[in-house]
């Protein structure tokens, strides 16, 4: 069973810079949590830790096994998913205005994070059996629609607007790159310039106020307007070199929201200056380039979607979150990949990254 | 990025058609997709450049001026408190407004030197240097960039000093707060409560919208029912400060959306009128319009100052003022349940009446007590009425008479006429903790107490005594139903809702409750009963009488304490005051159409008669007296009288 290959063939580099950007979570949340009395409880970086090394035994479990199992067994990881999205709605844990939590024991998961993973599975299956040069036309589009779909509400009922939209992200994502079929490609696009004007004719006054305070975060000087304010000048006063790890001002006096979670590249920004950030945006770029070229070596449709959709899932999370507290995107709650605070998000990306290395070892393996 | 269709048609004998479509359905292999993911990794390098080309906009192109903005943390949120609507009455007179409160405040950050600071402050608003240390104390972290309330309220001597030496004192700020001020002092203080600051329960429970913690709420009367009307939206703006915690520059700003203003259906001249009337006694009062369900007047004694809640109470005022034994937060008018004395009679009557136990004609004669099971019942006049008719019984609000009528109609039967003219349940008026008072039924009985009804109990419940307990506003929907002919109107204290430019968002309609089991021939003879009492000679009310105005209505005198069998009536002057019976009048007019009715409870008044009777003549006199239609109705009466 075991194969000498699989260590000569392991990918020490992702793994490296998985490890990496762990790191630097840590240490800047380290940070978030040493200033100022406002700031979260120091408990933060030990939990945090906890979770980074429970994430690194599950990415260990999730390169044990042949990847090609997830494709047979696509089906019932989606169902189980599904069934315990719903039980979220019922059973989950009610949190300053959504229920994303399902209490199960002393642990706390939240099956949104893990829907992610099982949306690029479930889409990865369908897609690499029906992938024909000319693209997918309307009519097989329809299954991984509808498979797309089912999740998106659930999450929305939460709701969970940010994972809910990483979700067509990623499935958007990944059917492009299987292609659609021209004049299917067409017909999307007239559906939508159809349809768009349409609902929002009917849509109520409030509701409109609510999509353009979120397309346009300045409509909204109080909330989300001033948080994009505040992460801007802590980024912006960050300047060349930084003001230095544990002097960001910005975020010692809390002036930044959920500076922890979605908000803690502001927190680096201002510490590390443009010199940090530089060289954090580009180890997630190597990070997502080593995704692809991982797809790109895999002769297995199926592994060659699979990768594309994980590198995809840490793309879009990457891109909205600094996106966004730059000033460039809608303010969404969606955290970034390996720094921001969150047991279920941690987890989730060392499993992404176990399935890389799954894929990535197991290239030599033909049918 | 497009995969490239490899063509290369060779073979041109063959099926051309054959090709294309093998050629068209060409299974992805892996060059194909190797191409797609070229596309992809140029994608994300061209998404990537515009995060840093982004990036060095903020940080290198921007960077000084952020950091400067970052040095002060200069740019703040500034709240705009929204000012919370006014209550008016029913002509638009003002009974609640906002007034300036001048608060003084500091942001310990911007107070630089903070020491000498306070010392100017503390000479100029003459407050001990100690008090002013102790709320800035132990303030660190983004609280140092918080204001910090030091004193409420100072006068205007104050604040031009302060405003005077504004350069003296960095970090000092003169806020205009918006404060309830009730108009009236002590004026319809039940109905129109007072508010409190908002606990984390009702923070938690949702209903607040756009509130925080700190915030005031209605949580009382109609401060309370209507509070998502009154509170309006907060708005704030955005600033940017300089080293002195001054703002230079208003960069956004959110205006405040005030509360809408609410018309209720109270009558103020009415209102205060039984306000006075109530001062020295314990009791209630409630005037309603018979032909809308509105409220004119809903007066409760003893009432307390709202204002003392505006200000604030310490602890102990608060604790002092619950264990108040008269209880001066209960709204007696939709709280207090008491029995119903003799003015159940009209019910009785009624039920009689429609039940065919007795008609216009039947006769009873009374001794001065009644013997039932061996047992005596005596009648309020020791030496007895005489032989009566219904509607004289009415008058002289005879115990004898009714005890037979109750005795022959049965106390289901008595119970479900009173349930049908609205006794017993709650009427569904917009104020909180309404109680709903009892009628008592056989099965009732069982069920409480395990115990079958005695045939003597329906004696008693037929005048009034016994278990049956109301509220002064139930008794209001009774008299008032009477008034209208039989048709019951849901009791009303909102006109409407407008908001603070006028336009009206909600208008209350008189909503009818239902119809009294009442025929208009019964209907006759008991408004004849309620006239009599006060016109008659032998009738209980004669004090109620006012030349010009025309009024019906019933007295009663509710016993606190059972009256013992055997025991002797006691000599009255014997009684100590708290077992002194309540004394009730309910009343309508002008008889012949009624504009308003009237419910009063006068707690240990002893009897209806003297004690309630003429506080309702005074109520009925405010409201038909102060307008037109008074005016020509009592012309009318000063030339029929001579």
């Amino acid at each position: 069973m075991f194969d000498r290959r699989f260590v000569q063939y392991f990918d020490w580099g992702l793994l490296g810079l998985a490890l990496l950007l762990g790191c630097i979570g840590l240490v800047t949340l380290y940070s978030v949590v040493s200033a100022g009395e406002q700031t979260p409880e120091k408990m933060l970086v030990i939990k945090q830790l906890i979770w980074f090394c429970a994430g690194i035994v599950f990415m260990v479990l999730s390169f044990l096994f042949n990847y090609k199992f997830l494709d047979r067994w696509a089906h019932t990881i989606y169902a189980v998913c599904i069934f315990l999205l719903i039980s979220v709605l019922f059973f989950g844990k009610y949190v300053s205005g959504s229920r994303r939590w399902l209490m199960i024991g002393p642990l706390s998961i939240q099956p949104s994070e893990l829907i992610k993973i099982v949306v690029i599975i479930i889409l990865a299956h369908y897609y690499s059996r029906h992938a024909y040069t000319r693209g997918f036309t309307l009519r097989e589009l329809f299954k991984p629609t509808v498979l797309v779909i089912i999740p998106f509400l659930l999450i929305v009922r939460q709701p969970d607007l940010g994972t809910a939209l990483l979700v067509l992200l990623i499935a958007g994502s990944m059917t492009v790159f299987v292609k659609i079929e021209k004049r299917a490609v067409l017909s999307i696009i007239g559906f939508c310039t159809i349809i768009i004007p349409l609902v929002w004719f009917f849509l109520k006054a409030y509701q409109k106020r609510r999509i353009l305070t979120f397309l346009n975060p300045d409509r909204d000087p109080l909330g989300a307007g001033y948080h994009i304010i505040q992460s801007k000048i802590a980024i912006g006063s960050g300047m060349m070199t930084g003001k230095g790890y544990l002097k960001g001002t910005q975020n010692a006096l809390s002036f930044l929201p959920e500076q922890h979670t979605d908000f803690i590249f502001s927190v680096f920004a201002e510490e590390w200056g443009f010199t940090g950030s530089l060289i954090v945006i580009l180890i997630f770029l190597i990070l997502i380039i080593w995704a692809l070229n991982i797809a790109y070596g895999c002769r297995d449709p199926f592994g060659t979607i699979l990768a594309v959709g994980i590198s995809a899932m840490i793309f879009w999370q990457v891109v909205v979150n600094i996106g966004m507290v730059m000033g460039l995107m809608p303010v969404v709650g969606i955290p970034l990949p390996f720094i921001s605070y969150g047991g279920s998000s941690i987890v989730t990306v060392m499993i992404s990254i176990g399935f890389l290395i799954n894929i990535s070892m197991r290239r030599f393996i033909l049918e | 990025m497009q995969g490239s269709e490899p063509a290369n048609p060779t073979d041109r004998q063959n099926d051309v058609l054959g090709d294309v479509l093998s050629r068209y359905l060409k299974t992805a292999d892996s060059e194909w997709y190797k191409q797609r993911i070229i596309g992809a990794i140029i994608c994300a390098l061209a998404v990537f450049a515009v995060l840093l080309i982004r990036l060095f906009f903020l940080q290198v192109l921007k960077g000084e001026e952020y950091s400067r903005l970052s040095e002060n943390n200069s740019i703040r949120l500034q709240t705009i408190d929204a000012p919370r609507g006014m209550i008016f009455d029913r002509s638009g007179k003002l009974m609640v407004d906002n007034r300036p409160s001048f608060d003084v405040s500091i942001i310990p950050k911007d107070a630089r030197p903070l020491g000498p600071t306070l010392d100017k402050l503390s000479k100029l608003l003459s407050v001990p240097k100690e008090e002013l240390n102790s709320k800035v104390a132990g303030q660190t972290g983004i609280l140092t960039y918080q204001p910090i309330t030091l004193k409420q309220d100072i006068g205007r001597r104050s604040l031009a000093f302060v405003e005077v030496n504004k350069y003296d004192l960095p970090g000092i700020m003169v806020n205009v707060e918006l404060r309830r001020l009730y108009i009236h002092k002590q004026a319809a203080t039940h109905l129109l409560g007072y508010l409190g600051e908002i606990n984390s329960a009702e923070l938690k429970s949702g209903k607040y919208t756009n509130t925080r913690s700190g915030d005031l709420i209605g949580k009382y009367g109609a401060e309370k029912v209507f509070d998502n009307f009154l509170r309006g939206k907060r708005g704030g703006r955005q600033v940017e400060v300089n080293a002195n915690g001054q703002v230079v520059k208003i960069l956004k700003t959110v205006n405040a959306r005030p509360g809408n203003n609410i018309y209720l259906t109270i009558d103020l001249e009415v209102q205060n009128k039984a306000e006075e009337l109530l001062k020295d006694v314990l009791g209630a009062i409630v005037a309603i319009e018979p032909a809308s369900g509105q409220i004119l007047a809903l007066a409760s004694s003893p009432s307390f100052d709202q204002n003392a809640f505006v200000r604030g109470m310490s602890h102990g005022q608060w604790e002092a003022f619950i264990a108040n034994p008269l209880k001066p937060l209960t709204n007696r008018a939709v709280q207090g349940e008491y029995p119903p004395a003799s003015t159940y009679k009209i019910l009785t009557a009624i039920a009689g009446l429609e039940e065919g136990v007795i008609d216009e004609n039947t006769t009873f004669t009374c001794p001065g007590f009644y013997k039932f099971n061996n047992r005596e019942y005596r009648c309020w006049k020791k030496g007895g009425h005489g032989t009566l008719s219904v509607v004289q019984a009415i008058a002289e609000s005879c115990d004898v008479f009714f005890y037979q009528v109750g005795q022959g109609v049965g106390i289901d039967r008595l119970a479900w006429y009173a349930r049908a003219c609205g006794l017993g349940s709650r009427t569904g008026i917009n104020l909180d903790n309404e109680t709903q008072g009892l009628i008592p039924t056989a099965a009732w009985k069982k069920r409480r107490t395990g115990i079958e009804w005695q045939e003597g109990e329906t004696l008693s419940v037929a005048i009034g005594q016994g278990f049956n307990l109301v509220t002064p506003l139930q008794m209001t929907g009774l008299i008032s139903g009477l008034a209208n002919d039989g048709i019951k109107y849901k009791p009303e204290i909102l006109g409407r809702i407008e908001t603070a430019d006028g336009q009206v968002i909600k208008k209350t309609e008189p909503q009818v409750m239902g119809q009294m089991p009442i025929s208009p021939k019964t209907m006759a003879l008991v408004k004849e009963g309620l006239w009599r009492v006060v016109n008659s000679d032998r009738g209980t009310a004669k004090g109620a009488r006012f030349p010009g105005i025309d009024i019906s209505g019933k007295t009663g005198t509710a016993q606190v304490v059972s009256r013992k069998e055997d025991e002797d009536e006691p000599d009255e002057e014997d009684i100590p005051d708290h077992l002194k019976p309540h004394a009730w009048f309910v009343a309508y007019a002008p008889s012949a159409d009624p504009k308003i009715a009237v419910a009063v409870v006068v707690e240990h008044g002893e009897h209806g008669s003297g004690a309630a009777a003429p506080i309702a003549r005074e109520v009925i006199k405010a409201y038909l007296l102060k307008d037109q239609l008074g005016k020509r109705l009592l012309a009318n009466g000063k030339e029929a009288a001579p």
